[in-house]
Order: C-alpha cells, then sequence, then structure tokens
C-alpha cells in the first residue's frame, strides 16, 4: 500500500518537474498567439538555443571568470542565456514576421517554419550535430519510504526547476497584470489597432512579447539541459510540439492556461510511461491534443472567442 | 489668417474599382465644434478613418497642426493629439474601467523598462499623475464608483462615456467621434450633448463629429460638412445647411 502511493508520488513529482518546464516554453507561445494571433514555430528552436547558450556559459564562460560559487554560477548563465536568447527571439520577429505581417496567416506560418529549420542547422552546423553533455552542477536529494523497499526521491535538481519556474511565472504574472508595460500588453492583445490609435506603439509591444517568450524558454532551456545532462540540435522540435499541446490544452491565448497545459501534460506523460508503457507516451500526448481540438478547442482556460458586432 | 488646426485638402479613398470618398476637404479650427453629415453609405466612416490613421488615404493630404500626418504610423497620430471613437463600443472590455483610462496614458508615463521594473521615484510621481488624471475624468463622466469593474460589463450608455473620458485622458487637440450618440436614449443623448459643449469650452479641444441625430448636430456645431455619395456637397453654419436646397434634396430625394 505505501510502497504504491510512493510510487505513485515519485511519478507526480517527475511529471511535474517535466511539466513545469514544458510550461514556460508554452507561455512564449500563447503569449504571441494572444497578440498577433500566430502561432511562433521557431519558438522551440529558441529553447534549443537556450540550453546551447547555458552550455557553452557554463563550460566556457564560468571556468574563465574562475568564479566556483554555485548559485552565481547559475545566476550568470541564466542571465547570459536569458540575453542571447532574448536577442534571438527578437531578430526572429523582426527578420521573419514583420514583414509578413498583415499578410495571409499562412504565409507567417511557412515563414516560421523556415525560420525553425534554418535555425537547427545553424546549430548544426555551429555546433555539431552529435549530443553534448552539460555538467552535472546540482547532485543529491531526498529520499523517502522504507530502506528495504521503493523509495520516492526529490533531487536537489528537481527542487530548483520547482523553485526557479516558480519565481519565473510569479514574476511574470504580477509583471501582466500590474506593470504599466504589461497593461499595455493586454490592451494590444485585446484590440492592437485601437491600442495604436491611443498613442501605444504596437510594434514594440509585439517585441517585447517575442523577448519575454524567449526569455522564458531560455530559463526551461538551462532547466532541462541540467536536469537530462545532454542537448543537441534537434531537441527543439519535440520539445517545442510538446509546449504547444500544453498551450492549446490550456486554452492558447491565455497565460494561466498555459501553465496549467504544462503541468498536466507533464504529469499525463509520467503517468502513462510508469502505468503503461513509456513508448506510448508521445502517443498519449498527442492524442491528447487531438482530443481537446476536436471537443473543446478553446482549451481550458480559454475563452471562445466573441464575434465583434 | 493663421493656419488651421487640421486641413484636409482633396481626399480621396479607392478600395480597388470603388472611389468611396472623392475629393473631400475640411478645415477644423482651434475650439470649434465640426459636424460630418450626410446619407447612410456617404462615405464619412471612411473620411475619419483616412483622417485618424486607420486607413491610408489613396489621394489628397491631411495636415495637422502643421505636420503632413497622411503616412505617419497610428501610434504618432495620435501622439500629435489626434484620438478618436468608433461607432460600435470599442473599449478594452476584459480589463478594468481605470485600467482603460491607464493604458491610455501609456506614453505620458514615458520610462524604460528598467525603471518601471524597480518602480523608482520618478516613475511612481508619473503613475501617480496617471490614476489622479483618470480619477478626474471618471468624476467627470459619473463613472467612479465603477473604477474597478470589468468595461465590458458597464451599460452601454456608460461605455459610451468611458470611451470619451479615454481619448480625453490622452489630452487631445482634436477628439473625433463616430455617431456618439448612437444607440443613446434621449436624456443620454442631452448629457453627451452637455459633455462635447464642456470639452470645448473647458479643455479647448476642437471636435470633429459624424452624427445622425440632427438635434445634436444643429444644437452644437459650430460649422457641418455635408458628404453625399463620397463626395462634398455643402458646407456652412447649422443655419445656412438648415436651408440649403441640394441637402433638403440628399436627405429626401428628388421632390
Amino acid at each position: 500500500m505505501l510502497e504504491t502511493a510512493l510510487y505513485f508520488i515519485q511519478q507526480l513529482l517527475n511529471g511535474l518537474t517535466i511539466g513545469s518546464t514544458y510550461a514556460l516554453i508554452a507561455i512564449g507561445y500563447t503569449m504571441v498567439y494572444g497578440i498577433i494571433g500566430m502561432i511562433n514555430f521557431a519558438h522551440g528552436e529558441i529553447y534549443m538555443i537556450g540550453t546551447y547558450i547555458s552550455f557553452i556559459a557554463i563550460s566556457g564562460l564560468i571556468p574563465l571568470l574562475g568564479i566556483e560559487y554555485l548559485p552565481l554560477i547559475l545566476i550568470i548563465t541564466l542571465a547570459v542565456s536569458m540575453f542571447i536568447s532574448s536577442t534571438y527571439g527578437w531578430a526572429i520577429e523582426r527578420i521573419a514576421y514583420r514583414p509578413v505581417r498583415g499578410g495571409n496567416r499562412l504565409i507567417a506560418l511557412i515563414s516560421a517554419i523556415g525560420m525553425s529549420i534554418f535555425l537547427q542547422n545553424y546549430v548544426r552546423i555551429a555546433q555539431g550535430s552529435r549530443d553534448i553533455a552539460m555538467p552535472s552542477l546540482i547532485q543529491g536529494g531526498w529520499s523517502f519510504g522504507p530502506p528495504e523497499g521503493f523509495q520516492a526521491s526529490l533531487s536537489y535538481m528537481q527542487l530548483f526547476i520547482f523553485i526557479a519556474t516558480f519565481i519565473t511565472m510569479g514574476g511574470l504574472t504580477l509583471f501582466i497584470a500590474r506593470s504599466r508595460m504589461g497593461r499595455a500588453c493586454r490592451a494590444v492583445s485585446e484590440d492592437m489597432k485601437m491600442a495604436g490609435l491611443l498613442g501605444i506603439n504596437t510594434n514594440r509591444i509585439i517585441s517585447l512579447t517575442f523577448v519575454i517568450g524567449a526569455a522564458l524558454a531560455a530559463v526551461a532551456g538551462l532547466l532541462l539541459g541540467l536536469y537530462y545532462g545532454v542537448t543537441n540540435p534537434y531537441i527543439g522540435f519535440i520539445a517545442g510540439l510538446k509546449a504547444f499541446t500544453a498551450a492549446v490544452l490550456g486554452g492558447i491565448g491565455s497565460i494561466p492556461g498555459a501553465m496549467l497545459g504544462g503541468l498536466l501534460l507533464g504529469v499525463t506523460e509520467s503517468m502513462t510511461s510508469a502505468y503503461f508503457s513509456s513508448e506510448y507516451k508521445d502517443v498519449v500526448s498527442f492524442g491528447l491534443l487531438i482530443l481537446i481540438l476536436l471537443f473543446r478547442p478553446t482549451g481550458l482556460l480559454g475563452k471562445p472567442e466573441v464575434e465583434k458586432i | 489668417m493663421a493656419e488651421s488646426m487640421l486641413k484636409v485638402r482633396d481626399l480621396s479613398m479607392r478600395f480597388g474599382g470603388l472611389l468611396a470618398v472623392n475629393g473631400v476637404s475640411l478645415d477644423v479650427e482651434e475650439r470649434e465644434i465640426i459636424s460630418v453629415i450626410g446619407p447612410n453609405g456617404a462615405g464619412k466612416t471612411t473620411v475619419f478613418n483616412c483622417i485618424s490613421g486607420f486607413y491610408t488615404p489613396t489621394g489628397g493630404n491631411i495636415n495637422y497642426k502643421g505636420q503632413e500626418i497622411h503616412a505617419l504610423a497610428d501610434y504618432k497620430i495620435s501622439r500629435l493629439g489626434m484620438v478618436r471613437t468608433f461607432q460600435h463600443v470599442r473599449l478594452f472590455s476584459q480589463m478594468t474601467v481605470i485600467e482603460n483610462l491607464l493604458v491610455a496614458q501609456h506614453r505620458h508615463v514615458n520610462t524604460n523598462l528598467l525603471s518601471g521594473l524597480f518602480k523608482t521615484p520618478s516613475y511612481r510621481k508619473k503613475e501617480q499623475k496617471s490614476i489622479d488624471r483618470a480619477v478626474y475624468w471618471l468624476k467627470k463622466v459619473n463613472l467612479l464608483e465603477f473604477a474597478n469593474r470589468d468595461a465590458g460589463n458597464l451599460a452601454y450608455g456608460q461605455q459610451r462615456r468611458l470611451e470619451i473620458a479615454r481619448c480625453m485622458v490622452t489630452e487631445p487637440g482634436l477628439l473625433m467621434l463616430d455617431e456618439p450618440a448612437a444607440g443613446l436614449n434621449p436624456k443620454e443623448t442631452k448629457e453627451l450633448d452637455e459633455l462635447i459643449v464642456s470639452l470645448k469650452e473647458d479643455y479647448n479641444v476642437s471636435i470633429l463629429l459624424i452624427e445622425h441625430d440632427m438635434n445634436l448636430v444643429m444644437g452644437i456645431s459650430d460649422r457641418i460638412y455635408v458628404i453625399n455619395q463620397g463626395q462634398p456637397l455643402a458646407s456652412g453654419t447649422p443655419d445656412e445647411i438648415r436651408a440649403n436646397p441640394d441637402v433638403i434634396k440628399a436627405y429626401l430625394g428628388e421632390v
């Protein structure tokens, strides 16, 4: 009995760990969709680039600076990675999306897919296509349960993921709800034209959205990079699809929805792996996507779009 | 004579093969209420959309306070001091009433992202000023008690007033109202009438108005432009327009 419960708790913890990083990436999809109504399919690649920048910072920059204090290493890596990834996010919007905005939506979609392929191959050429091992900076953890039976464990790495995700999401929520820029973001996402006519520079707000989304993807990049200990140029594709699923699950356009959708998807995956078969976890996630699109296209927290009369 | 505040010359707007507006010219001076009237489908709203930067006109030019504006981005036009409402209410309905007024002052709190994050004293001071201005206008349009309610939950007449307040917090020189009395009851229309006159008298705002309510138009306008089938038909004081046979014909048809 105890063993079953511990096993379940273990799966829940694993699911929430993965889920919180899905949520971080999903926010980037949902914010961009909320503002300009397009799916930024290159967003998964930003996450992938985030893992590479984290790797480069940890293995190159940190030894160069001679820093050995772990929290400082993490903070510097995070800052560098968020900054550079945000620059990528900003540049993608300027180069690939802004020129085709206002045209047919399909054009922007194709442009996004092109950007995604470009970034993947650009990293492949620059960094090589083989797996790169990330150093495991955070080791150890706690175990619960009888010493002779099954023990549930919570590693420090998992705890770090929870805390980092919690702080990032709390910060974002406050930013959107309270700050002047957040207010402008909400206004632009509700009625871009009107916001422009009231003196808000909508292009700047759109850029800001891409920058924030990319910064959150970079956080996810560092966290997942350290958690899995490995990265390659192709991880962005599947992670992007998963995060997109999470965003749709929660209701695309809704930030709390993306958070909830990410956690839910992560838990679903880990439960499928644990009680069914890990080979079926992608089948279940994407099956979930199809079911949502069929039966509740607005997602869990999304609002149905009301036609303006 | 000094230059007009708003000077529109030979404005035309073509949608594919349809010439919706052709050769419309108009002037608005400081502290003037100008109405644009005409039968349904005459192109009044199209003229409005061109002037306010919602459309880029295909011909003619628009000059506001000595600056050509027909090719400017929408937010730059409003920063010059021209702001408008639409025929149907376009509030940010998922934001609260006061947030609607704060977001319209976005440009007044001209600070960078960092000072916003760290809430520097100068940022706080400017933010406080925006709140004060918002509260002032909420009082003026009798909406203060609804300040923290979602704008979408207000009654229709209240939403109309909030829209005007939202324009006024941007401190415009020219306010453009597209059928502000549409859907209002007689009492609300009378209040609107008083509000518009007070905006001109007390806040030195010029007003460009599209309206079907002839009592309102004739009562408050300094001058009136009549447009018919996209072309200018007549212009003059309310009395001149009332007596103009062409205008009567356009409205009532051949007698």
